[in-house]
């Protein structure tokens, strides 16, 4: 769209993560990680602050933490050191969030994001460990603090284990953060380090965004904040982009400033700057000791790391002989990569991946689900190849049957029964055919005369007259037959 | 129970009140009612409490008699005691000396009371000053204390309700939180032992935090063997705080009456000098040559950086404070002032809420971490600090036991230093390198100076409490002193 300043003005971008780890308990106490449930019942006196509760440190949040790391080619530091993050916040109960400042768990890793254009390297900066705040719940029409008139804090939430990912700003252009996002989230769930599921909280972005510009020097950066998808990550960037470049065509100066986007009227609202004059104050945390990460432990988690996508991808390539395209669909879901996998240990893969890249994959787009929450089982697809294979049923009839197997959970052969939805028998179907012939002479005959496009008509025809319960490539072909020995 | 034979219950140190519950010969429920009725008697005097709990102490007292039928008890579970008002106690208000937490009641135990025994026998939340700091208790909010030995001078803080406590038996001894002398000064200026263990000995799980880094809780007694049963109760490692020590705990009473003979002693130069008032000293001197007569191996000892002390704990312990007291924000507990905005809100509950000192430190303590500041300030403390566990190192190597005066000067006037922060701050010099060093030291009466109690610090290394008790043991047997009730 602007090819003239694309030239001139270079994007620079950043992004940063927050990630729910996928522990059972809370970073520094005993209660349960949920989602969704009653206001605050999930507490205790550590993760409500209250006075002489002291932290103690998850460890399983810690090895997930170094998962990631180990995943996104970071070092694991020898020794990690808590710092105390001070601010005050409603949802904030001790008064400071424990997070880590200058000694992080991981540092200086990078992720080859595949682009339209081939791969970005994004550097990773570093992998932090920190505590989630708890939700502050404005009472009133705006749904924020300001006009509200009053405000609730559920600290279910206070206390989830977080890592901060933070990239260094390697990315070129809103197209690439999104596919940044898109390739860290399945990473992450690959690894089984997160669900990274944005609608629950679990994964959130920010960008730092500025503008190279035409002499090559940096601008000053925005944060970007309020993307809950990684749509938003691509639009919000855009529109921010464009808010900078104005500025800039018109002579002016950036200001440092947190910007947040607003995904309903589609633009970008630069916060007043007093609203983030923070100084954190960051110190080491008393309470708990340096995290001393021995090389042994750190390589018996590299041992146990799951095939990363990139991986799994250049696998599903060369075992089951998938494109490029097909393979990098099926891995960017980890669920619907082991889907597969299970479909196609049972049954044609090149068959397997269309059907689970196509249809199914149709099916749970529509339905806005992922393949966990879905009736379709491994074993139904299995089912269904085979059925289409042996010519049960037709290809088209065969959708049909994936259909109400999504949405009954039914067996598919039972499908086909119950619907009527089998295909013709051999000489039935050919009956049909050669009366089709009959009812239609003049197209019959250019088609004997080589006029090949007619068999079109023809194939219709057939068609309709079995309501569709005929393989369309079947019949094609009998009519070639009939029509090329005469 | 006789008037007599109350008085002579009062006269018995804990352990000896143990052994004779344990003998039957008196119930825990009959010594509690004693010290319920020593507090009525002499509370209006000496304000030990900002909250008293005669009938919590009855009911345990109860339970604890019921138990002894049916099995068995610990030995200290049986006595009567007072509890300072940082430390949590279940359903029982604790203020931590501050208008913020005039109505909290916390919802757990802290952990060195757990491990004393869930049935406690408390008679009160001890007065101290606001979030453990000060020097005088003085800086509570439930006005201050009073020394049983002169009720117009101060009990020293910041655990000075504690030590009032004892002093006064209102309970047979107490326990008291040390950041910077908290437990040694109060202990010196009544005329009481007062021992910090080594950090990371007793757990801090429930302690309300004033400074996490330097923060303990320590005993507060008649005498060296009751602080040696007490730190018995309450020791141990506890999965709850990082930073308590997997170490284990020894049997504090066996090695007491071991004497000092070879023990190696240095007394340390630094803290000998100029300030500690001339009666102080002479009490300390008179001491160690009791030691020495007693076959110890006495030398003199430097710990160069020790000056730099109290500045690096000026930074240090403010630097914590300022962290440590955010979360009394109006929120969840405590005192909330109602205002238009949340903003508001926190500013007017801190305002009402916090005293002077406590608002005084977490303005240090917010500057010393400020970016741009925080090399200058926190950092350099930390390197202070560094050269002083160095120090103390050096003079380990030498010496099995160093000794000091534990304040520079006896108990002072109410109201002559609180409005001088800086001379307040001085009557800490001597206990704050112990702090900062993380070692454990006690504070042993060491005889008079102007008829008031001066205190003696011995100090050893980590984790040799045994050591350090027996010397205290030693000490206290050649000193000028024996405990008797005040007033």
């Amino acid at each position: 769209m602007q090819t003239q300043e694309k030239r001139t003005y270079q994007a620079v971008i950043g992004l940063e993560f927050h990630v729910h780890l996928a522990t059972r308990t809370k970073m520094f106490c005993g209660c349960r990680v949920a989602y969704g449930d009653e206001p605050n019942t999930h507490t205790c006196p550590v993760c409500l602050g209250h006075p002489g509760a002291l932290p103690f440190t998850n460890e399983k949040a810690v090895e997930l933490g170094v998962m990631a790391g180990l995943a996104l080619n970071c070092e694991v530091a020898s020794r990690a050191v808590f710092a105390r993050k001070n601010y005050f916040y409603p949802d904030l109960p001790k008064g400071y969030q424990i997070s880590q400042f200058d000694a992080p768990i991981c540092t200086g890793g990078y992720l080859d994001v595949p682009v339209p254009e081939g791969t970005v390297r994004v550097g990773i900066t570093r992998v932090h460990l920190e505590e989630d705040a708890a939700k502050n719940v404005h009472v009133g029409e705006s749904g924020r603090m300001h006009g509200s008139v009053g405000s609730l804090v559920d600290f279910n939430r206070g206390g989830t284990p977080l890592i901060e990912i933070v990239t260094e700003p390697d990315i070129p252009s809103p197209e690439a953060a999104r596919a940044t996002a898109n390739h860290l989230k399945a990473i992450l769930q690959a690894i089984g380090v997160s669900e990274a599921d944005m609608e629950k909280g679990q994964l959130r972005c920010d960008a730092n965004v500025s503008i190279r510009k035409p002499d090559g020097s940096f601008g000053i950066k925005t944060e970007l904040k309020n993307m809950n998808s990684f749509r938003y990550v691509e639009r919000g960037l855009t529109r921010e982009l464009e808010r900078q470049q104005g500025i800039l065509e018109e002579g002016g100066r950036v200001t440092q400033a947190t910007v947040h986007y607003d995904p309903v009227a589609d633009e970008v609202h630069e916060l007043r700057s007093k609203e983030e004059a923070h100084d954190y104050r960051y110190f080491p945390e008393p309470d708990l000791l340096p995290l001393e990460l021995t090389a042994a432990w750190v390589q018996e988690i590299k041992s146990r790391l799951p095939e990363l996508p990139e991986e799994r991808k250049a696998r599903f390539i060369k075992q089951y002989g998938l494109s490029e395209y097909d393979a990098g669909v099926l891995t960017a879901d980890a669920e619907l990569a082991g889907f597969y996998e299970k479909v196609a240990a049972e049954a044609d893969p090149k068959q397997a991946a269309n059907w689970t890249t196509g249809e199914l994959q149709a099916l749970l787009n529509e339905a806005g689900i992922g393949i966990p929450e879905s009736k379709v089982e491994p074993g139904h697809l299995t089912e269904l190849i085979r059925l289409v294979e042996k010519g049960t049923v037709s290809r088209s009839a065969a959708k049909d049957v994936l259909g109400f197997v999504f949405e009954t959970g039914d067996a598919p052969s039972a499908v086909v029964e119950r619907e009527g939805l089998a295909s013709m028998g051999g000489d039935e179907l050919s009956g049909t055919v050669d009366e089709v012939i009959v009812a239609n002479p003049a197209e019959a005959g250019r088609v004997r005369d080589g006029d090949k496009k007619v068999i079109g008509f023809l194939v219709g025809q057939v068609m309709k007259a079995t309501r569709g319960g005929a393989d369309g490539g079947r019949v094609r072909q009998l009519l070639m037959e009939k029509l090329d020995g005469q | 129970m006789a008037e007599d034979s109350r008085s002579e219950l009062l006269s018995l140190s804990a352990y000896e009140l143990a052994k004779k519950i344990e003998a039957r010969e008196v119930s825990a429920t009959e010594a509690a009612r004693t010290a319920n009725a020593r507090v009525e008697e002499v509370e209006g005097d000496v304000n030990s409490f900002v909250t008293t709990t005669p009938q919590l102490a009855l009911e345990r007292a109860e339970r604890v008699d019921a138990r002894m039928k049916n099995g068995g008890i610990k030995l200290w579970e049986s006595v009567p005691i007072a509890v300072k008002d940082v430390l949590s106690t279940k359903g029982v208000r604790t203020t931590c000396g501050s208008n913020i937490l005039y109505n909290f009641e916390p919802l757990y135990d802290a952990s060195a009371l757990l491990n004393y025994g869930e049935d406690m026998i408390v008679v009160g939340k001890a007065n101290c000053d606001e979030f453990a700091m000060g020097s005088s208790t003085e800086n509570s909010a439930y006005g201050p204390s009073r020394n049983p030995w002169d009720l117009d001078r101060v009990p020293g803080g910041s655990s000075g309700g504690s030590a009032s406590a004892v002093a006064a038996g209102e309970g047979w001894w107490a326990l008291g939180t040390d950041t910077g002398g908290s437990v040694r000064q109060p202990a010196a200026l009544c005329g009481i032992v007062g021992l910090k263990p080594t950090y990371g000995r007793v757990s801090r799980y429930g302690l309300i935090a004033f400074a996490s880094s330097l923060d303990q809780i320590g005993p507060m007694t008649r005498d060296v063997r009751d602080s040696a049963l007490l730190l018995q109760a309450i020791a141990g490692h506890d999965p709850r705080d990082s930073t308590s020590a997997n170490v284990a705990v020894p049997d504090y009473l066996a090695e007491l009456e071991g004497g000092v003979s070879g023990l190696r002693v240095g007394v340390v130069k630094e803290l000998m000098g100029e300030g500690v008032q001339p009666g102080t000293r002479e009490t300390v001197e008179s001491v160690v040559r009791g030691l020495e007569g007693a076959g110890a191996e006495v030398g003199e000892v430097s710990l160069p950086h020790s000056r730099y002390g109290l500045p690096a704990y000026y930074i240090i312990a403010p630097a914590e404070v300022s962290s440590n007291l955010a979360r009394f924000d109006g929120v969840r507990y405590g005192l909330r002032v109602p205002a238009a905005g949340v903003h508001e809100m926190y500013r007017k509950t801190r305002e009402e809420g916090f005293g002077d000192e406590a608002k005084r430190r977490i303005m240090l303590g917010t500057y010393a971490l400020s970016s741009g500041y925080y090399d200058a300030y926190y950092a350099q403390a930390q390197k202070v600090r560094t050269k002083i566990i160095e120090d103390f190192r050096d003079a380990f190597s030498r010496y099995d036991v160093l000794v000091s005066p534990t304040s520079p000067t006896v108990a002072f006037e109410i109201g002559s230093k609180i409005n001088d922060p800086l001379a307040m701050y001085l009557s800490d010099i001597c206990a704050v390198p112990v702090n900062l060093a993380g070692i454990p030291s006690i504070s042993v009466p060491g005889g008079l100076s102007e008829g008031l109690p001066v205190g003696v610090q011995l100090m050893s290394d980590h984790f040799t409490e045994p050591t350090l008790l027996r010397a205290a043991r030693a000490t206290e047997q050649v000193s000028d002193f024996k405990f008797t009730l005040k007033p």
